[in-house]
């Protein structure tokens, strides 16, 4: 019998040591005094006076309308008046049965693959080239992260200029280099729209990841780096073999940023191209959109960020804890974010 | 071997002369097409201007709406800094000098807001602000986006604060120091760098934030600037060098801010990366 009454306590002691563990990549925190160990109501009611503002914004505006949303994602609803007609999983039925939606989707994936395969190898490269020692790469970085300054907005209606049919930069250009064929598409054909869209998100973001791989890289000490090129490595194996591996971290967080980012992604295409032609750039950001607030299908549109949320939530918890976890210990580039 | 050295340094200035005119040319294209007629930009699209006609850029510096708008968005960013920052601040105290159960718990519930896209909450928090009347007021854009902020700037400010001392605390509290004097007095003083940090952070955030906005005010008089710039855009749809004068000025304040905070931005963003 003692030893049943001694397990439930041993456990949530055994979870406080294990959290503990996962902050250790933190500098050592100062053990807390013993003596402002909180006792009775005057501790609890000063924590609570420090803790509440942060509890009631956070609570009010970030948790309740995930709650809000799963509720009314049960009902037909218009956005005003009683909501009285209950349908259950109807709107989900619908929702996997909407070629839109599950165009949102691949199109969602397409981004994501793009992103890795593309926009993160060449944020990868530019880093590497701004590593060494270059006349004027302070001036470099600085320009390359620009654009990660701008509004979405901004950038949306520059690059709507750029790729506007007949008179934006991109068709001179293109008649200039004998691409007739691109032409008056760009923004405008279904078949052009995601490519080109890709291409405004590389402008806009590649400066951010190439930021976070040149702290990557400044993390990985000089010496491993001599030592393989005193055992013979050429600077493609130490690439290969030495910094690749070590900044694994932070292929790993940008890899991860960029899979969020194009899961949510909204402004860009809203103020690009508002989904289209023809819902070929619609994304589950614009399809929410216009089921809300355009077409006051509130129950439908509500599904839709209830989905969007699973969809985060699934693959971040996921996420971080097959992918981000062996990074938790103090890998070498953890200290280069600081 | 000179020679090759020198080849290798050319090449490689010739493919970041590449890559930073992918990043230039559409911004430079944006300020010369500021400075032509529409017309113009249909015959002569790539060269300088005939005519340098500063009559785009003029008359928006001479609308009282451009102004007005970028007013608009900088009082709405100090105030979403303000709550946040203060709201973070103490919480993070808390969370990183005080044992008290249930700690983990409520610092793995802020962790998790970062899992939270913007974009899943904001139907129902349109719905929630319309409720409690917050629609074509400044704090329904403030509090909602200081609410998101929080996540990012409690991990930053927590971490910050683990690292001052205990012996700092005890020091304190031996003179007689309260927990609120210590705080403010204090730590507050001592982590002036990361709350410079955090605040860059939450500045540039509200600044850009579209969706929101978007949302949330209808009465033109509250407009921000990138709703601002989607409305010009629409009204003058065929003024092309119009829209394109309007967009470099509401890029001015962003890349002056940029130049100002470069190091405090920069470095804030990939700690918050590697942290959260």
């Amino acid at each position: 019998m003692p030893s049943s009454v001694a397990a439930p306590t041993k456990g949530p002691a055994d979870e406080r040591t294990g959290d503990e563990r996962t902050e250790g990549a933190a500098p050592a925190s100062p053990a807390v005094p013993a003596r402002s160990l909180l006792s009775g109501l005057a501790g609890w009611a000063s924590v609570a006076w420090f803790l509440v503002p942060a509890l009631v914004l956070f609570l009010v505006f970030v948790l309740a309308p995930i709650v809000v949303a799963v509720h009314n994602s049960f009902y037909k609803w218009g956005g005003v008046g009683p909501m009285v007609d209950f349908v259950g999983l109807e709107n989900y039925v619908r929702l996997f049965d909407d070629q839109v939606f599950i165009g949102d989707m691949g199109r969602g994936l397409y981004l994501i693959v793009l992103s890795i395969t593309v926009q993160l190898p060449f944020a990868l490269f530019t880093a590497v080239l701004l590593n060494q020692k270059l006349r004027g790469r302070a001036v470099y970085r600085m320009l390359f992260f620009a654009p990660y300054i701008l509004s979405e907005v901004v950038t949306a209606v520059l690059f709507t200029m750029i790729f506007l049919p007949g008179d934006g930069m991109a068709d001179h250009l293109a008649g200039a280099l004998g691409l007739e064929g691109l032409q008056g598409k760009w923004l405008a054909d279904p078949s052009t729209v995601m490519p080109t869209l890709f291409v405004v998100m590389t402008w806009k973001y590649f400066g951010f990841h190439m930021m976070l791989f040149l702290a990557g890289l400044q993390g990985i000490p000089r010496e491993v780096l001599d030592a393989a090129s005193i055992d013979g490595a050429n600077a493609w194996q130490r690439f290969r073999y030495v910094t690749l591996p070590l900044l694994g971290p932070t292929i790993r967080i940008s890899v991860f940023l960029s899979v969020i980012g194009a899961i949510q992604l909204f402004d860009l295409v809203w103020v690009m191209t508002a989904g289209g032609p023809n819902h070929s750039s619609e994304t589950m950001a614009i399809s929410m959109f216009q089921f809300g607030f355009k077409r006051y299908q509130v129950g439908y549109a509500s599904a839709i960020s209830v989905v969007l949320f699973m969809i985060s939530l699934v693959f971040s918890l996921f996420y971080q804890r097959y992918v981000l976890r062996r990074d938790l210990s103090g890998a070498v580039t953890t200290g280069g974010g600081r | 071997m000179n020679a090759r050295k020198a080849a290798r340094g050319l090449s490689l200035h010739g493919v970041i002369w590449l890559i930073g005119a992918f990043v230039v040319v559409p911004l430079i294209y944006a300020v010369i097409s500021g400075f032509k007629s529409t017309g113009e930009l249909t015959t002569n699209p790539f060269g300088l201007p005939e005519h340098w006609k500063t009559g785009n850029y003029l008359g928006i510096l001479g609308d009282g709406m451009f102004w007005r708008q970028i007013a608009n968005s900088a009082g709405i960013a100090i105030g979403t800094t303000v709550v946040t920052v203060a709201a973070s601040a103490m919480a993070a105290f808390v969370l990183a000098r005080y044992a008290f159960r249930g700690r983990e718990l409520f610092y793995m519930l802020f962790t998790i807001g970062l899992m939270f896209p913007f974009a899943v909450a904001v139907l129902p928090l349109f719905l929630l602000l319309r409720t409690f009347d917050l629609l074509d007021n400044p704090l329904g854009v403030i509090l909602p986006q200081a609410a998101f902020g929080l996540p990012m700037t409690i991990i930053i400010l927590r971490g910050f604060f683990r690292t001052v001392p205990a012996e700092v605390e005890e020091a304190a509290i031996m003179d007689g120091c309260g927990k609120f004097r210590f705080f403010w007095k204090i730590l507050l003083p001592m982590a002036r760098p990361a709350l410079g940090t955090v605040s860059v952070l939450a500045i540039v955030a509200s600044w850009n934030n579209f969706f929101l906005p978007l949302l949330v005010f209808n009465d033109p008089k509250w407009q921000t600037i990138p709703v601002g710039v989607q409305q010009f855009q629409g009204q003058y749809s065929t003024d092309y060098a119009l829209v394109l004068a309007y967009i470099v000025l509401a890029m001015v304040p962003a890349l002056a801010f940029y130049a100002v905070a470069e190091r405090q931005l920069i470095g804030g963003l990939t700690a918050g990366a590697t942290k959260g």
